[in-house]
């Protein structure tokens, strides 16, 4: 196994991490969106604001950040895909 | 300014500008008193030769091109073909509608169909663009080795994408047939056509271009009309900014509503209706004769007095439109019954999240929630005519941009959604409810002719109750036009937009199939040896008998088609997710464990989804295998269970089982793992 590459120890790291957020913000909170709505957020109730805008901008930053870091990645460590 | 754009940039900048200029023209002609007819004849005449004409220029003989552009897709511009490749007539015309009907639970086709766009961005685009070959079918063969795994991929490719794309044709048919008033089989011609000259000359290449095309109409034809509205009912023409305030005045309004006595009343006589039709089924056959005979004596009867000509000849016509046999009138009674029942229901608040009286009745809401989420973004990352859109782009890096720029394209049209469904709502709340039947605003009656609208006065009071209007999901984006006062144009401009999305999708999917057949199969499997000139014979043959074959089912109204499209996310879900995202990320999986996995998943889906959908399988001879719902999961999310199977039984056989030699190159490879130092190029 090449397991002890960096490069790709690190996108994996970058990978865990964002995915875990993922998970969180999609499934742990929803779960709560009930609870959420109490809340009231630019005249939305938050729960119902999450799914409808709030969620699509969370998932559009990870996306974002995440080729933000692999440009790093990538730069850092030398690699070209051409 | 303009000197900064690429040459690309430009082209579809005066392509938008144009289009712009031709709607324009179309609301100046209008007012001087061109007919409707013919402004919709003008959008499809000018879209599709539009797109044609795109399709036509990037005609192409090399396979590169023809399956994947020739990798030569910047960022930006795959970002809005995979737009256009990904949202369906489903998302253009339904998704409000079933926003508008389900309220805060339709929320998960919002997050489900954007949050997909996440594990395609960290867990496959830039892997599947370094592995850089032409199918889906083609990475799993390459990571796991043999033919096996490559022809359960192609199956379950083509299981899942042929359902959409008859679903796409038809809902072009819907398009033509209601706005242009085409017979809806010519609709569906036109339809066929359409996605010919856009694939059949150019494959890949000129899908890639005219989908880019599509998408800008698309996304102007479904901001313009909820906009305009905004601007009447707040003064701010952003809907998505201000609909929050709308919401609120809905949900104000709703609770005054919903319990008048006269609500409750209306309620209630339905639910006595559906009472009713239970016992009549309960009575089959007896109730069904006693039915019949007792039309006969009433008949007779009439015949004997000397009444009314006219009222027996009604009397004999409900008596011929009785059902003719028991399962006929089983099937008939049950329609009524469920309709009944579904009106019968207390109205759902808009906002609520997993609305229920009781915690235990909120469970199972709850639950669906985040398992249709679960589907949808598993799906959404596993369907292959979206993933095969990251093969096109020049380099890995850029790949992981297009997803960016995908999802932002995306979130155009499903931010403007809710909007939609909100604002229909604040509508049909403040004037059509408690306002006499026949002084309704004149769209109702335009949709109730075409029978997307339906008012039945059920307590005679001649008021309309909530509970006595009926609306199919797709009427919100169509009427929307009317309900803001606006001309014809723009309802022109939303059917041409609709068009554009069932069209964008259609060809992607066509194409999807296509190579799966071609590339994967004959060229892969059964004639490695053939000349390139001849594979894209063969591409181009297929095509064509791929899409009359699917214009052909779409012209014979399959009416479970619909609700098929939402399983196609379970199928692909179950079948791709786990084989591709474990092959990436582990190296002990294994070529049987893959493949075992693939089965597993896809079977469980399919077994589930049909014990909980049907009772029957006429052509089979299987009666009676309904089952009780799994942890109360609707059919919709067998993929939950289908997607789970699939990791574990990929897991459990990878560890009993020796992994494929080649493997290790081949993650090497998409990792960029093979050597120290990292730095190490391929050309």
């Amino acid at each position: 196994m090449t397991n002890d590459n960096a490069y790709w120890r690190e996108t994996r790291r970058l990978t865990l991490v964002l995915f875990a957020i993922w998970v969180l913000v999609t499934f742990v909170m929803n779960w709560f969106a009930r609870e959420l709505n109490e809340l009231v957020i630019f005249g939305f109730p938050l729960g119902f604001y999450m799914g409808a805008q709030g969620l699509l901008f969370v998932y559009l930053s990870i996306i974002w950040f995440y080729n933000r870091s692999m440009r790093k990645l990538d730069a850092k460590y030398g690699v070209h895909d051409d | 300014m303009l000197g900064s754009l690429t040459r690309l940039q430009r082209y579809y900048l005066y392509y938008t500008g144009s289009f712009l200029l031709f709607v324009l023209a179309l609301a100046v002609l209008e007012q001087h008193g061109m007919p409707p007819r013919w402004i919709g004849y003008a959008f499809l005449f000018f879209t599709i030769s539009m797109y044609a004409a795109i399709g036509i220029a990037s005609r192409t003989s090399d396979v590169s091109e023809y399956y994947v552009a020739g990798r030569r897709v910047p960022a930006f511009f795959n970002g809005m073909a995979t737009g256009a490749d990904w949202m369906s007539a489903a998302s253009f015309m339904g998704l409000a509608g079933t926003l508008y009907l389900s309220g805060f639970q339709g929320l998960a086709y919002i997050i489900g169909w954007t949050g997909g766009f996440v594990l395609v961005a960290l867990l496959l685009a830039p892997y599947l663009r370094r592995f850089g070959q032409y199918t889906i079918p083609d990475f799993l063969g390459a990571r796991y080795g043999g033919n096996a795994i490559r022809l359960v991929a192609v199956g379950a490719a083509i299981l899942a994408s042929f359902v959409y794309v008859v679903a796409q044709i038809y809902g072009v048919g819907v398009i033509t047939s209601r706005f242009v008033s085409l017979q809806f089989e010519i609709g569906v011609f036109v339809g066929l056509a359409g996605i010919l000259v856009c694939s059949f000359l150019g494959g890949m290449r000129a899908v890639t271009w005219t989908q880019v095309a599509q998408y800008v109409i698309l996304i102007v034809a479904y901001i313009t009309p909820v906009a305009i509205l905004s601007y009447n009912v707040t003064g701010v023409p952003v809907p998505q900014l201000v609909y929050g305030q709308v919401l609120q005045e809905v949900t104000v309004l709703e609770k005054r509503l919903f319990d008048t006595p006269a609500e409750i009343e209306v309620r209630r006589l339905y639910s006595e209706r559906a009472n009713t039709f239970a016992e009549k089924i309960m009575q089959l056959p007896y109730s069904l004769t006693h039915e019949r005979e007792q039309l006969s004596t009433m008949i007779n009867q009439l015949k004997a007095s000397d009444a009314q000509m006219r009222d027996i000849v009604a009397l004999e016509r409900q008596r011929r439109d009785l059902p003719l046999d028991p399962d006929q009138a089983r099937s008939r009674w049950e329609t009524a019954m469920f309709s009944a029942v579904e009106r019968s229901r207390p109205p759902l608040h808009h906002a609520e999240a997993f609305p229920g009286a009781t915690e235990e009745e909120r469970l199972p809401e709850r639950i669906n929630f985040l398992a249709l989420i679960f589907c949808l973004t598993i799906g959404t990352a596993a369907l292959p005519h979206v993933l095969i859109r990251f093969y096109t782009t020049p380099t890995v890096s850029q790949a992981r941009e297009s997803v960016f720029w995908s999802l932002l394209f995306i979130l155009l049209l499903y931010m403007t959604a809710p909007a939609y469904a909100v604002f229909a709502k604040y509508e049909v709340l403040t004037h059509l409810a408690e306002i006499p039947i026949a002084k309704l605003p004149s769209w109702v009656a335009a949709w109730t002719k075409v029978g997307l609208v339906s008012i039945e006065d059920i307590n005679r009071d001649g008021i309309l109750q909530l509970a006595e209007l009926s609306m199919n999901p797709d009427v919100i984006v169509l009427a929307t036009p009317e309900i803001a006062g606006m001309p014809y144009v723009v309802s022109g401009l939303v059917a041409a937009g609709a068009l554009a999305a069932a069209l964008s999708t259609a060809d992607g999917l066509l194409l999807t199939i296509t190579s799966a057949l071609s590339h994967d199969v004959y060229y892969r499997i059964i004639r490695p040896d053939a000349s390139t000139q001849f594979r894209l014979v063969i591409s181009k043959s297929l095509l064509l008998l791929v899409a009359v074959l699917a214009a052909t089912v779409a012209a014979e109204k399959p009416g479970t088609i619909l609700s098929m499209v939402a399983w196609a996310f379970s199928i692909a879900g179950s079948a791709f997710f786990p084989a591709l995202v474990i092959g990436i990320f582990w190296n002990r999986a294994t070529r049987t464990g893959a493949l075992a996995g693939m089965i597993v998943g896809l079977m469980l889906t399919i077994y589930y989804i049909l014990r909980v959908e049907f009772d029957s399988i006429p052509w089979l001879g299987i009666k009676g295998f309904n089952m009780e719902p799994w942890f109360h999961i609707h059919s919709t999310s067998a993929g939950v269970f289908g997607v789970v199977a699939g990791f574990m039984t990929n897991i459990v056989v990878s560890f009993l089982t020796k992994p494929h030699p080649g493997s290790e190159i081949f993650l090497a490879k998409i990792r960029r793992e093979s050597s120290e130092g990292g730095d190490h190029r391929d050309k």
